[in-house]
């Protein structure tokens, strides 16, 4: 509702596409970019850019992981749609990468955009011809009524349960302390302070919980980001050919126009993973040889799981443990493949390779047989527990698709982390109240409820206060 | 037959708490005023508890007096016990609570009233408003007022403080008397002449308690409850040292099972549970019927003992106001502690009258049908003796800028309690006596009644309600206040002994490398008042301005977060709407929201935007539809020109 925020949105739309554009307006507009853009020799450049000049490079995320290979521009305001600020990212169309980079701009400090944002700045700021007001309203409205209907959908059972009643828990105590404030009289708030931490380090628990399942919402719904790694001639691309024929449903198949990367959308038995793989690696074998380690760790930086493919008919070698270690941080299955043929490296040896890289790691190894159909299943498995904990239903799982849910939950839990520093500060309770507030205000966003006069609704019918 | 046929300038119809301060205010602006009121014995009356102040009111009292207001003043005279409350929690919250003398305090009012220069009292029941069709303006004008004798007076202001007066009558059990408060005449006539001028009325009810004699209560069954020991005065004008004063006692006993089996036992006797009373009530003040039904659970209530004055034996008997009837009554008080021999002076009873929608109001508190009419007080549907103040100074100030053609004083949520107040009043849909609560206030940190002064001073002076003198003090202590801070944190102290001696001794962590003083008071053990020892620069300020420092420096972090909220919602209230805008026009609106905004007439976006029923995403649609307007008016302008 703010015009003077920084705003980001996905401004191409969010399907699979040749490319992707994530545009950023508003006064923080440049300096979010700069965060998030690298050029070719990885320095921060968009603050002291040209206006309006094409950059090559990349962007990364706060811990500095490449998110992808990107075109960048500033579009300094007045001179832009929006007549402010803007930066926008041209990167590769995938839906995972798209949201990913929005996820890190609006980490440096930028707000969703509301549906139709973008036009109403242009038009407030002068951009947009008079006579389109009435077109540029009607954009508003439509676009916030199927956000409210595809929100409120995606709000059947358990996720909305679950915010329903950390609200009104929250809501019960800003009115027990309220009530006090109002009422010292009748209403104590002796030994609250403990009370009140313990039931905040809960809440914070429980919208954690939320919060981890936003992300497993978005593996359900866009794809678990996957690499296949492995020395040249182990079976990877017989593995990848597998897992296609298998279900064959692909999804799609886009090249990308800028270089030589394919992404192979897989749907295991409701598992959609999204396999991030190098052009040649149908052609040819020598994949390490090719690309080089170097670029073999840029899509390891970028994936949510890693298969490890070693070939156990022949010795693990120094190859091995280099290709494995690019797994650091990461969800990692270790295939045995060519369980077929005979069996040179056993298990514990792969594992005791496993334990010299990651000493404190627990790290599933499978035996398959790629050429036999083999240990397929076992592999599925073991994603699914890794990804969903064992329990991917389809309906009934607490799922969080929605950026704007993530946004609101993100809020509450940094304000309940406020009202834990202000009791460990030994701050008066009126100051709890306050952040309490603003948690529940969050919440309130995700299920589309009004917050106004609840507090004092709650204090009336909970407590016999007055004269 | 001749009349009588006078002028004035404004007139003020109701001497209660808002009617005073609305009439004082126009008078002291040079204006010539004449206050109305059924009964001039009841001016400043105090019909219900016996004191000033309270959780957030206390606040309201703070905020008068700093615009110019009396109400500080007035019980600063005339308490007899004063409370700080809720000193053990941040010092947004802590509020002053006076008892009064009630007759003192009603008297003293009354003095000042007769002593100000152009303002005449008349005790004369107000029937009728004059007014006419204003074209230029599309709507109604206020011309004056006509009392039950006929006599007319002529006038370019009228005030409407009614409080519980309109179309008043008192409830018993089943006897029904028609007077206003303490059987004091009702208004029965204005009701017609307001409707006549397409004004909504509606009823509300309120209660009070019976008040016992003194020589019937037993105290050693009571808790007694002492005023503080250092009494802080209301008013930033009144001498701290002429406050310290002896003070009376308060007395705290409980209800029991007893009780509420009496009241169970007759509910059916209630008006309210019989459903003779057809007005809502406040749910913040509820009878003992109300209390005993609605918590069930509880198996008592706390009932305060609280004297009426120096020179009566009368005593309030706070926490059991009813409608029950009279041997109900004397039955239900006689089984609590204290109380067994009690005698009863003055029933309880409940009251009901009339009163409007405050959303017929412009934040000035001038109806939006009407121009020159204004209404403050319990009449606007609020409740409390300092809500009325408030409303009544605000709606005196606006009448009297009104006539003298300068521009109208807004007060806004995020610079005073009047402003929530008054925002809550014409923006929300009340449906019950409105009360002030300091859950309310979204920026509380900075509306803290220690800080009144420097949040509204400045305005009082630019109104003509503060002096030069007055003002002067203020920017002096504002001073004083920001030497101090830039001092504090420009002084640093290093990690020597005295310093770790010091610290160690206040149970507080050793410094690892040099701090600012500033620093050091932000630590919860230490303060401001602590660190005397180690600040040897420290010259002796007075109380009013190390309280200042020392608050914002100990909650720098929160006030700075409320501070960038207010900015934002600064932003959306500056955003005007214009008067004549057609909502009907803006068809991007959903249905609820139109409709909403033109019962409603918000003047501002950040006002529309609190209205229930009105989404976020209406209000983008109002900022594109009103810079569409704004632009055509422009190409408009610019045409003619050509």
């Amino acid at each position: 509702m703010f015009q003077d925020d920084t705003i980001a949105a996905i401004a191409t739309g969010l399907t699979d596409s040749g490319i992707g554009i994530i545009r950023i307006s508003g006064p923080e507009a440049v300096l979010i970019g700069d965060h998030l853009f690298r050029n070719a020799s990885g320095k921060s450049c968009l603050k002291d850019s040209e206006s309006h000049k094409m950059r090559y490079g990349f962007v990364v995320d706060g811990d500095g992981v490449v998110l992808d290979e990107v075109m960048a521009v500033v579009m300094r305001g007045p001179k832009s749609f929006t007549g402010e600020d803007t930066v926008e990212i041209q990167c590769h169309g995938g839906v995972l990468v798209m949201r990913k980079i929005l996820d890190a701009s609006l980490k440096y400090g930028a707000r969703l955009a509301q549906p139709g944002e973008f036009t109403k700045r242009a038009f407030l700021n002068g951009k947009i011809d008079l006579s389109k007001a009435e077109a540029v309203m009607d954009v508003i409205r439509s676009g916030n009524e199927y956000a409210l209907v595809s929100s409120v959908n995606q709000l059947r059972g358990n996720l909305s349960k679950a915010v329903k009643k950390l609200r009104k828990e929250i809501l019960s105590e800003i009115a027990f302390i309220e009530a006090a404030l109002d009422d010292p009289e009748h209403i104590s708030l002796d030994g609250y302070a403990e009370r009140l931490y313990k039931k905040t380090e809960d809440l914070l628990a429980r919208v954690k919980k939320l919060l981890d399942s936003a992300d497993n919402g978005r593996f359900m719904k866009e794809g678990i980001s996957t690499v296949i790694l492995g020395k040249p001639n182990v079976g990877k691309s017989s593995l990848l050919n597998l897992l296609l024929g298998e279900e064959r449903a692909i999804v799609t198949d886009i090249a990308g126009t800028t270089r030589d990367i394919l992404e192979e959308h897989i749907n295991l038995h409701g598992i959609s993973l999204n396999i991030v793989d190098t052009a040649g690696i149908r052609d040819t074998e020598n994949i390490v040889e090719k690309i080089g380690v170097d670029r073999a760790r840029q899509y390891a930086e970028r994936a949510d799981l890693i298969v490890y493919v070693a070939d156990r008919s022949v010795p693990l070698d120094e190859n091995d443990r280099e290709i494995l270690s690019l797994a650091k941080n990461k969800n990692v299955v270790v295939l045995l493949n060519k369980s077929d043929l005979q069996n040179v490296v056993t298990e514990e040896e792969m594992n005791e390779m496993i334990k010299g890289i990651f000493p404190d790691r627990v790290i599933p190894v499978i035996r398959t047989s790629v050429k036999e159909e083999t240990g397929i299943e076992k592999f599925e498995a073991v994603v699914r527990e890794m990804f969903f904990g064992g329990e991917l239903t389809h309906n009934n799982e607490i799922v969080i698709t929605n950026l704007r849910h993530k946004e609101a939950l993100q809020s509450c839990y940094d304000s309940l982390i406020l009202v834990k520093e202000s009791i460990e500060n030994r701050m008066e309770e009126d100051f709890y109240s306050i952040d309490l507030t603003n948690a529940y205000q969050e919440l309130g966003k995700i299920i589309g409820e009004e917050v106004d006069d609840d507090v004092v609704e709650e204090i009336f019918s909970r407590f016999c206060i007055g004269k | 037959m001749s009349e009588i046929r006078e002028k004035a300038d404004v007139c003020v119809i109701g001497a209660g708490h808002a009617g005073c301060e609305a009439a004082l205010a126009c008078a002291r602006l040079g204006l010539e005023t004449v206050i109305f009121t059924v009964s001039v014995d009841s001016i400043a009356l105090m019909p219900c508890n016996p004191n000033i102040g309270g959780s957030s009111k206390g606040h309201l009292v703070r905020e008068v007096d700093a615009l110019g207001g009396e109400m500080g003043k007035n019980i600063d005279k005339t308490f007899i016990q004063s409370k700080m409350l809720n000193v053990s929690k941040g010092p947004a919250v802590h509020s002053l609570r006076a008892q009064a003398d009630k007759a003192d305090y009603s008297r003293e009012m009354r003095k000042v009233l007769e002593n100000q220069d152009h303002l005449v009292i008349k005790q004369a029941e107000v029937c009728e408003l004059l007014w006419e069709d204003d074209s230029n303006l599309k709507k109604k004008k206020v011309t004056g007022v006509k009392t039950f004798t006929g006599a007319v007076y002529v006038c370019k202001a009228v005030i409407l403080c009614t409080g519980t007066y309109l179309r008043a009558r008192c409830l018993c059990g089943e006897s029904i008397t028609y007077t206003g408060p303490n059987g004091l005449q009702a208004a029965n006539h204005l009701t017609d002449s307001l409707e006549k001028m397409g004004i909504e009325l509606r009823r509300f009810k309120t209660g009070t308690p019976a008040r016992m004699d003194g020589r019937s209560i037993d105290y050693s069954k009571m808790e007694e409850q002492l005023g503080d020991e250092r009494v802080v005065p209301f008013s930033f004008s009144t001498d701290p040292e002429s406050v310290q004063k002896d003070q009376v006692s308060c007395w705290l006993t409980y209800t029991n099972e007893k009780t509420h089996e009496i009241i169970r036992a007759n509910l059916d006797r209630s008006p309210i549970y019989a459903g003779i009373i057809e007005g809502t009530g406040p749910r913040y003040c509820p009878s003992i019927e109300d209390k005993v039904v609605k918590f069930a659970e509880k198996e008592r209530h706390q009932v305060f003992i609280e004297p009426e004055g120096l020179h009566t034996n009368e005593m309030y008997v706070g926490g059991m106001s009813s409608s029950l009837p009279e041997d109900v009554q004397l039955a239900m008080y006689r089984t609590v502690p204290g109380l067994e021999n009690c005698k009863i002076v003055k029933n309880a009873y409940a009251i009901e009258y009339d009163c409007i929608n405050a959303r017929q109001l412009y934040p000035t508190l001038e109806f939006k049908n009407v121009s020159g009419l204004f209404s403050g007080g319990q009449f606007n549907g609020s409740s409390g003796y300092e809500e009325a103040a408030a409303q009544g100074l605000v709606a005196g100030i606006n009448a009297a800028m009104s006539v003298l053609g300068r521009e109208p004083f807004l007060f806004d949520r995020s610079e005073s309690y009047i402003g929530v107040l008054i925002d809550d009043l014409v923006t929300k849909d009340n449906r019950e006596p409105y009360r002030m609560m300091t859950s309310r206030a979204e920026y509380r940190l900075l509306l803290r009644q220690d800080n009144a002064d420097l949040r509204l001073r400045k305005k009082g002076y630019e109104i003509g309600l503060i002096t030069e003198t007055q003002y002067q003090e203020l920017l002096k202590k504002e001073e004083m206040i920001k030497n101090e801070i830039t001092r504090l944190k420009e002084t640093y102290v290093g990690a020597n002994r005295e310093i770790q001696d010091f610290l160690i001794s206040r149970g507080s962590t050793p410094l690892k490398t040099a701090a600012s003083l500033a620093e050091l008071i932000c630590r919860p053990e230490l303060s401001y008042e602590s660190l005397s020892e180690i600040d040897a620069e420290r010259v002796i300020l007075p109380e009013n301005v190390t309280e200042q420092v020392q608050i914002e420096i100990k909650y720098e972090g929160y006030i700075a977060r409320q501070l960038r909220q207010v900015e934002q919602y600064k932003k959306m209230e500056k955003k005007l709407i214009p008067v004549d805008i057609d909502y009907d026009k803006v068809s991007s609106l959903r249905l609820e929201a139109r409709q909403k905004l033109k019962l409603f007439q918000p003047v501002s976006i950040g006002q529309a935007s609190r209205i229930s029923g009105v989404s976020p995403a209406d209000i983008s649609v109002l900022l594109v539809y009103l810079e569409h307007y704004n632009r055509s008016l422009i190409r408009e302008d610019s045409s003619e020109r050509l």
